[in-house]
């Protein structure tokens, strides 16, 4: 009797799990997509990028999402094979690490499960992917320079605060710069890094301070450490701004940091979009293969003199 | 006189020998390299009040967080014989905490900011008595038990607030963080000082200061004679959950802003040096807090020379480690030992040559 019961449960098993099996092909029309992502916590973008994905990829949209948020590359390895083995129709990829995803996007080749890397580019053959949407750092620098060049400043010197080093986001922003520490058009008064950390950042202006030399711009590679180096001019007493001494650059777009801008407290602050989920939703919903591998998203810098409410509303990050 | 001053030479200051030559050296160095360095001015900050400025001052406020915390994780490694590698990872979450008390508030005043403080005061202080329970109760090695905190502490602070880099703008907060108006020396200086007194007291109107020594240096025998040494290491831990909270909350108050992941970074590697240079011994046992203290000053002193000097924050931790390499060194047994040796020979051999003389 005992054995008949278990053999029943084992039918009924099986049985239910070919029918959620069938479900999952015949589907309620929904698109099956599974994004592997770094971490919501690891930063303000993260945390708008993780956001801006469960928003566009939702059940109303017609999708089906799973997520894995990890930032260690093995875990997301694993995680990738898991949702092919799962049968997702795409799989969104933002990686920990550039290397080591060969074989990952081999499989999911033969899977036919399609691929589409964002907001970090994988060092893999462009033929595993569909298209990489991803953001061009070096062209958020430009952007910036170009800006600061526009005002006309009678001379520029600058502090430049780096981010970690070796950093997309680092290396990018700092490209464009050191062309203008190269050619003499910008002086160089420090250039250290504080690895996105605003204390450090606060230290590195303190000491240009206290050595009495003259500067009239702060670059600073994101938000927080603008913020770190304003304080130190705070402190010293030194006015920043629009119609202040020091021009201040930050970037990212957090929304406390576009309100300094508004205030006229910061000059600049470049964009970092980590909104990539409604092109490459469009990409999906048009049914053809993208025209070209790499998509830059198109990223905008805001201007302290005409920056609005609404910008903050529409750009802004976090709260 | 002579006789005191030969004393002095052979014993110096004692265990703050090594950490007083080294601030004595920093200073020739940084006054040959510019006279200004330690010149102190008074600017006007961009709240209209006078406050001083300089080298001298950004040192001292700059070290604030670590002197603190350095002076919990002393009684820490006096009584335990190990160290708490989760001070960044504890101040972030008692940072949080801090925050996330003010922004649930509906306005930000004086009652508010205390009431927000010794919340996260509580919370900084129950990890505290965690790691201490690992370490006191079950015996862990105090680097182990605290590793877990240090590796899931950035992430619990991260619950707490959700959003990343949460921000706060008050006056009361940059008085904390910057400038009483009225008072031209930074509160986080003011504040070292008050929890040194404060730490002093303890130890002047109780027996602590003995009762962690004798468990550093020998737990059993404390015992017999009295001591519960798990009531003391568990007591050092909540003690330095306190010094967490401050560190933590004047670090939040300088910005207004709250980031998990870089709060005090690596401030724990740094807290544990400013013990060692101030002389104590890490193995637990005797101890004195203004030797860390004075470490804390140290290092800062070296980060701000090395600013100062350009050189490329990227090369400053590893000029930072030479010369600290150098100073533990410098103060290690087995070369005061070699020193004293040599003294001791060098003033036989005095001894000899004038007795030669005389004859």
């Amino acid at each position: 009797m005992r054995k008949l019961k278990a053999l029943l449960l084992v039918v009924a098993l099986v049985v239910c799990c070919m029918a959620t099996a069938c479900g999952k092909k015949d589907g309620d029309g929904k698109i099956k997509i599974g994004v592997v992502n770094n971490p919501p916590s690891e930063s303000g973008y993260r945390e708008a990028n993780v956001k801006d994905m469960e928003a566009v990829f939702s059940a109303e949209n017609g999708y089906e999402l799973k997520t894995f948020y990890s930032k260690v590359n093995d875990e997301q390895l694993q995680a990738a094979k898991g949702f092919i083995t799962d049968g997702v129709d795409y799989l969104l990829i933002s990686a920990a690490e550039t290397t080591g995803w060969d074989d990952v996007l081999k499989k999911a080749k033969d899977a036919g499960v399609k691929v589409y890397i964002f907001d970090r580019k994988i060092e893999v053959d462009q033929s595993l992917y569909e298209a990489a949407v991803i953001s061009d750092m070096a062209k958020e620098g430009e952007t910036a320079v170009n800006w600061l060049l526009a005002q006309n400043l009678p001379e520029y010197k600058v502090i430049h605060i780096q981010g970690a080093m070796g950093s997309d986001a680092q290396v990018g922003r700092t490209g464009a710069l050191d062309a203008q520490f190269a050619s003499g058009k910008m002086k160089k008064i420090v250039q250290q890094t504080a690895g996105w950390d605003e204390a450090e950042a606060k230290k590195i202006v303190e000491t240009v301070i206290n050595s009495g030399e003259d500067f009239n711009v702060i670059y600073a590679e994101n938000d927080g450490m603008a913020r770190g180096a304003v304080a130190a001019l705070d402190e010293a007493g030194i006015t920043h701004g629009v119609d202040g001494k020091v021009v201040v650059i930050g970037f990212d777009c957090n929304k406390w940091a576009l309100r300094e801008l508004l205030a006229g407290k910061w000059n600049y602050d470049g964009q970092c979009s980590p909104f990539q989920a409604k092109i490459i939703s469009d990409l999906i919903k048009s049914g053809k293969a993208p025209s070209q591998k790499i998509i830059i998203n198109e990223e905008k810098g805001f201007d302290a003199k005409t920056i609005t409410e609404n910008d903050i509303n529409t750009y802004g990050l976090g709260d | 006189m002579k006789i005191t001053g030969k004393k002095l030479f052979r014993n110096g200051f004692g265990q703050l020998t090594i950490p007083l030559i080294a601030i004595a050296l920093l200073a020739v160095f940084n006054l040959i390299r510019d006279p200004g360095f330690f010149s102190i001015g008074i600017a006007h900050n961009s709240d209209g009040n006078a406050v001083l400025s300089g080298n001298i001052i950004s040192i001292i406020n700059g070290a604030s967080e670590l002197a603190i915390l350095a002076i919990g994780m002393t009684l820490v490694t006096a009584a335990c014989g190990g160290q708490d590698i989760s001070v960044g990872a504890a101040a972030a979450i008692a940072g949080s905490v801090f925050v996330k008390v003010l922004k649930s508030a509906s306005s930000i005043n004086g009652g508010t900011v205390l009431l927000a403080f010794l919340l996260s005061c509580i919370v900084a202080m129950l990890f505290g008595a965690f790691n201490g329970t690992l370490v006191a109760v079950f015996k862990i090695q105090p680097m182990i038990a605290t590793l877990i905190l240090y590796t899931c502490g950035r992430s619990i602070a991260y619950w707490i607030n959700g959003g990343a880099t949460p921000t706060i703008s008050n006056p009361i907060l940059s008085a904390i963080g910057g400038f009483i108006p009225g008072i031209p020396l930074p509160t986080p200086v003011i504040i070292v000082v008050v929890m040194a007194i404060l730490f002093k007291l303890l130890f002047h109107f109780t027996s602590l200061e003995l009762f962690t020594q004798s468990v550093g240096i020998n737990g059993a025998a404390a015992r017999l004679n009295g001591i519960n040494p798990m009531f003391i290491k568990l007591l050092s831990f909540v003690l330095l959950g306190a010094c967490v909270s401050a560190a933590g909350c004047i670090g939040v108050s300088r910005l207004g802003l709250i980031n998990h992941e870089t709060l005090l970074l690596d401030v724990e590697m740094d807290a544990i040096l400013a013990v060692a240079i101030g002389g104590n011994s890490l193995g637990g046992g005797r101890f004195k807090i203004i030797g860390s203290i004075l470490g804390a000053y140290i290092i800062q002193t070296l980060t701000i020379t090395l600013y100062a000097m350009k050189v490329s924050s990227t090369d400053v931790k590893a000029y930072k480690a030479i010369v600290i390499v150098l100073l533990v060194v410098i103060g290690s047994p087995v070369v005061k030992q070699r020193f004293t040796k040599f003294v001791r020979r060098l003033s036989e051999n005095r001894k000899k040559v004038s007795a030669k003389g005389a004859e």
